[in-house]
C-alpha cells in the first residue's frame, strides 16, 4: 500500500470514530460521496486493504472524468451528493443460512414479483439462485453441488474473502476502474454482486441466475459482476431484475466482466425490467451499465443476450474483445421503450484475432413518445485476418410519436476482414392487429404476439424459463401502447 | 342468428354501403354475389369488426344482440369469424402456437378449459386433414411462405378449429386453381351444420358448384338488390351483373 493511501485511511479511520462509522450498525450509509463513505463501504464488507485503495483510485479518476453527452437521451444531471451508497436489508442474527431463514417479508416481495425462491428450491438442480435484496445477499442455494465441480457462484463480497486471489487476478481485467465515468463511479462504490469461476474443463451443470431488484429509497444500485470461465469450461449466466413503483429517480450502474479463457464459453443472459417512471417518465430507473467480455483464449466465446424493457434510461453496450484466434463474440438484443423511455443500447465487437466472428442481431421497439436508439461499433483490428461480421438491426415502430435510431459504426483495418449491414424499420400493422383480433385475441394480447415474433431470433437465444418470461414481459411494457 | 338491418358503412368519407339488409338463419349457407366494387368486402369486413369503416346507420344483431359496438375480438370469441381474401401474414408467430392462443381466448369466453399444447395438437392435426393442410404448414409462422392456395386453406382450418357459429368467406375461392377450390370447398361443407351458418361472399359461381348454398343474394351498389336460390347463381353467371343492373335501373324507374 502507498503511503498516501495509507494516510487516507488513517485520516478516514480517525473521522469515523466520531462520525457516522461508530454506528457500526448502521445499515445505511449517509447520502454524499467522498472518500469517508467509500472507506465505509469496504470497511463495512471487511475488505482488503488492496481494494479499498483500489476503490479510491477509481475515485479519484472519477472526479477528474465527465458524464457523457453523447447518447441520444436527456434527463437532469444526477446530484451524486443525494445519494446513498450502502445500503443492507434488514436482518436476524447472523443472516440467515437457509432459504428457511430468510425474512419471509422478503419471499413475499419476490412472489409478487413472479420470482418464487421457494419453487425455485423444489427445482433443484435447474436453476441456481444467488438472489441479490439491494446491496447484500441474502440468499443463496444449490452451492454445495456447485462446489463439487469447483464451480464457484457466490455474492462478490464472499468470493473477495474466500477467494481474493481470483477477484484480484480479474477484477478490472476487463473493465478497468478508469474506463469510464460509470464503471469509475461504480469500482469506487460497488457494494455487491455474483462471482462466477468455472475452472478448466467443467461445463456447469445449471443455468446460474440472479434476481436483482431496487428496494431501499434513493440507494443506488453498484452491482459488480466477475465471471471467469476456464480453459474449455461453459456457464450459462442469467441475470434479471425487476423494480417496484417509486417516486425518486435511481441510478444503477452495474459493471460486469467476462473472461473466457482457451476454449472456454459464458452464455449471459439479461431480461431487464426496472421501473420505468410513470406516463410522463416520472421516478423511472436511470440503468447506466458497462457490460463486457473479452474471448482471452482461442476458440474462447461468449454471448450477450439481453431483454431491455424497463428503465427511463438505458445506456447500455455488451461488449466483446475477440483477442483470440478463432473465438465468437455474440448479441442478440431486444430493446422495448414505452411512453418518455429512452434507450440507447448496442454493442461493441473488437476483433484483435485471426478468424474471430461476431453477430450482431438487434430488435428495437418504440411506443408512446419513446426513444430508442441502437449504437453499435464493429472493428476490425489489423492483426485480426479474416474477421467476419454479421449485423442485423430491426426496428418496430408502434405509434407515431416515437422513434427509432441506428447508429452503426463500422472500423475495419485488415483487407480480409468482412462486414455485413442489414437494417430494417418496419411499422406494427394495423392489419396484423385486426387479423389477430378476428381470430379472438384482444389487442393487447394480439400486439404482445406480433412484437413477440419480431423478437423471435433473439428470444430463441433466451434459456427456457427466461424465454416464457420475456414474452410475458414484452407484452406488459406494451400494455395501452396501441388505440 | 344474424341479422342486419339497414346497414349504413363508410370508409373514408364515402359510403359503401347504402342501407343494406339480411337474415341468416342457424343452419344455412348463403352466398352474397356482386361485381367488383359492389361492397361485398365491406360487408365481411363490417360485420367482423374492422375500424377501417364507420358504420354511420343500421344494426348488425348477432342472437337478437347488436354487435356493432362490440371489438373485433369480443365478435370472435361470441362466435363470428371471417375468412380473409388476403390473409395477412405474422412473422416469427407460428402457426400452432397463434392458433391455439386464438382457440384458448375463445374457449375461456364459452366457459370451457383451456386446451394444453398436446390436446390442441390433436385436435389441430384432425382439422387439417380436413383441409388437407401438410403439417409442415402448421409449424411455420402465420401465412408467411405461403402460396395463395395455401393462405386459403389455412384460413379454413382456423375455421375448423375455433368452430364459429357464424362463418363469413371473403372471396376465398379467389386465386385457387381447380384442385384447391375442391379442397377448400369440401372443407367448408364438412363445416355446415344444424347449428351454424355460412356466408360465402364470392364473384364468381364456380365456387357455389361446391359449396351449394341454400340462399343467394346479389349485391350491387351496396343493397342486396335480388335474393333467390341457387338457380338464380347460374342464371347470374349466364348473363352477368349487367342482367341484375339492368332490372335495377328498370325497377327504380318503375318506381320513379
Amino acid at each position: 500500500m502507498t503511503t498516501a493511501t495509507k494516510t487516507i485511511e488513517e485520516l478516514a479511520e480517525q473521522k469515523y470514530k466520531y462520525g457516522f462509522y461508530t454506528d457500526i450498525e448502521a445499515d445505511k450509509a449517509p447520502p454524499g460521496l467522498n472518500e469517508e463513505i467509500i472507506a465505509f463501504i469496504s470497511h463495512k464488507k471487511g475488505e482488503p486493504d488492496w481494494l479499498l485503495e483500489w476503490r479510491l483510485k477509481a475515485y479519484r479518476h472519477w472526479l477528474t472524468m465527465e458524464e457523457p453527452k453523447w447518447p441520444k437521451v436527456q434527463y437532469e444531471p444526477v446530484d451524486y451528493q443525494k445519494i446513498s451508497y450502502y445500503s443492507a436489508p434488514k436482518k436476524k442474527g447472523d443472516g440467515p443460512q437457509s432459504l428457511d431463514e430468510v425474512d419471509p417479508k422478503l419471499l413475499e416481495t419476490y412472489a409478487k414479483l413472479g420470482i418464487p425462491l421457494n419453487e425455485q428450491k423444489i427445482l433443484a438442480g435447474v436453476v441456481a439462485v444467488d438472489a441479490v435484496f439491494d446491496s447484500v445477499s441474502v440468499a443463496t442455494t444449490f452451492k454445495d453441488k456447485l462446489k463439487e465441480m469447483g464451480v464457484i457462484f457466490c455474492s462478490f463480497s464472499e468470493a473477495v474473502k474466500e477467494h481474493p486471489e481470483l477477484v484480484r487476478q480479474y477484477l478490472g481485467s476487463v473493465v478497468p476502474p478508469t474506463d469510464n465515468y460509470f464503471a469509475a463511479l461504480n469500482s469506487a462504490v460497488f457494494t455487491d454482486g455474483s462471482f462466477v469461476f468455472v475452472p478448466k474443463g467443467v461445463r456447469c451443470p445449471m443455468e446460474l441466475s440472479t434476481y436483482f431488484r431496487i428496494n431501499e429509497m434513493n440507494t443506488g444500485q453498484f452491482e459488480r459482476t466477475l465471471i471467469v470461465a476456464e480453459e474449455g469450461a461453459y456457464v450459462s449466466y442469467l441475470e434479471g431484475c425487476t423494480a417496484p413503483m417509486r417516486d425518486e429517480n435511481q441510478l444503477h450502474a452495474a459493471v460486469v466482466e467476462l473472461v473466457a479463457l482457451e476454449r472456454g464459453t459464458i452464455k449471459y443472459s439479461t431480461v431487464q425490467n426496472w421501473y420505468p417512471g410513470d406516463e410522463e417518465g416520472r421516478g423511472g430507473i436511470f440503468n447506466f451499465v458497462t457490460k463486457r467480455g473479452i474471448c482471452k483464449g482461442d476458440d474462447s466465446k461468449i454471448s450477450w443476450t439481453q431483454v431491455e424493457t424497463g428503465s427511463a434510461i438505458t445506456w447500455k453496450y455488451p461488449s466483446v474483445i475477440l483477442r483470440g484466434d478463432r473465438s465468437v463474440g455474440e448479441f442478440y438484443s431486444v430493446a422495448v421503450t414505452n411512453n418518455r423511455q429512452q434507450a440507447d443500447t448496442g454493442t461493441k465487437m473488437i476483433h484483435i484475432g485471426k478468424d474471430t466472428r461476431s453477430n450482431i442481431v438487434s430488435k428495437g421497439i418504440s411506443a408512446g413518445r419513446s426513444n430508442n436508439s441502437y449504437r453499435g461499433l464493429v472493428q476490425v483490428n489489423k492483426g485480426a485476418t479474416n474477421a467476419r461480421n454479421y449485423t442485423q438491426c430491426d426496428s418496430m415502430l408502434i405509434g407515431n410519436r416515437c422513434g427509432a435510431h441506428t447508429f452503426p459504426y463500422i472500423d475495419v483495418r485488415n483487407d480480409t476482414g468482412r462486414v455485413e449491414h442489414e437494417a430494417t424499420t418496419t411499422k406494427i400493422g394495423e392489419d396484423q392487429i385486426f387479423y389477430l383480433q378476428t381470430r379472438g385475441l384482444s389487442e393487447e394480447d394480439a400486439v404482445s404476439m406480433i412484437v413477440n415474433g419480431f423478437c423471435r431470433e433473439v428470444l430463441a437465444e433466451l434459456p427456457m424459463e427466461f424465454a416464457v418470461e420475456a414474452q410475458k414481459l414484452l407484452g406488459i411494457s406494451l400494455e395501452g401502447s396501441v388505440g | 342468428m344474424l341479422e342486419i338491418r339497414n346497414l349504413r358503412a363508410t370508409i373514408e368519407g364515402n359510403e359503401i354501403l347504402h342501407g343494406l339488409n339480411l337474415t341468416v338463419k342457424a343452419g344455412e349457407v348463403h352466398a352474397i354475389m356482386g361485381p367488383n366494387g359492389s361492397g361485398k368486402s365491406t360487408l365481411a369486413r363490417v360485420i367482423a369488426g374492422s375500424e377501417d369503416y364507420e358504420v354511420t346507420g343500421g344494426e348488425v344483431l348477432f342472437d337478437g344482440e347488436n354487435i356493432l359496438e362490440l371489438e373485433a375480438d369480443e365478435r370472435a370469441r361470441r362466435g363470428i369469424f371471417m375468412a380473409f381474401q388476403y390473409p395477412v401474414e405474422i412473422p416469427g408467430v407460428g402457426n400452432t402456437y397463434f392458433l391455439r392462443q386464438a382457440l384458448n381466448a375463445v374457449r375461456k369466453e364459452r366457459g370451457l378449459d383451456e386446451l394444453s399444447g398436446k390436446e390442441f395438437l390433436e385436435l389441430a392435426r384432425e382439422k387439417a386433414r380436413l383441409v388437407e393442410l401438410p403439417e409442415e404448414l402448421m409449424k411455420r409462422s402465420v401465412n408467411v411462405g405461403f402460396s395463395g392456395g395455401e393462405k386459403k386453406r389455412n384460413e379454413i382450418f382456423q375455421m375448423a378449429v375455433l368452430e364459429p357459429r357464424f362463418s363469413i368467406l371473403d372471396e376465398t375461392d379467389s386465386g385457387l386453381d381447380i384442385d384447391a377450390l375442391r379442397v377448400v370447398a369440401s372443407g367448408v361443407n364438412k363445416l355446415r351444420g344444424a347449428d351454424r351458418a355460412i356466408v360465402v361472399v364470392t364473384h364468381y359461381q364456380r365456387l357455389l358448384q361446391h359449396i351449394v348454398p341454400d340462399v343467394v343474394h346479389v349485391l350491387v351498389d351496396g343493397r342486396i338488390v335480388k335474393t333467390g336460390d341457387k338457380d338464380l347463381a347460374e342464371h347470374l353467371e349466364e348473363v352477368g351483373y349487367a342482367w341484375v343492373d339492368g332490372e335495377l335501373k328498370a325497377a327504380q324507374a318503375a318506381q320513379a
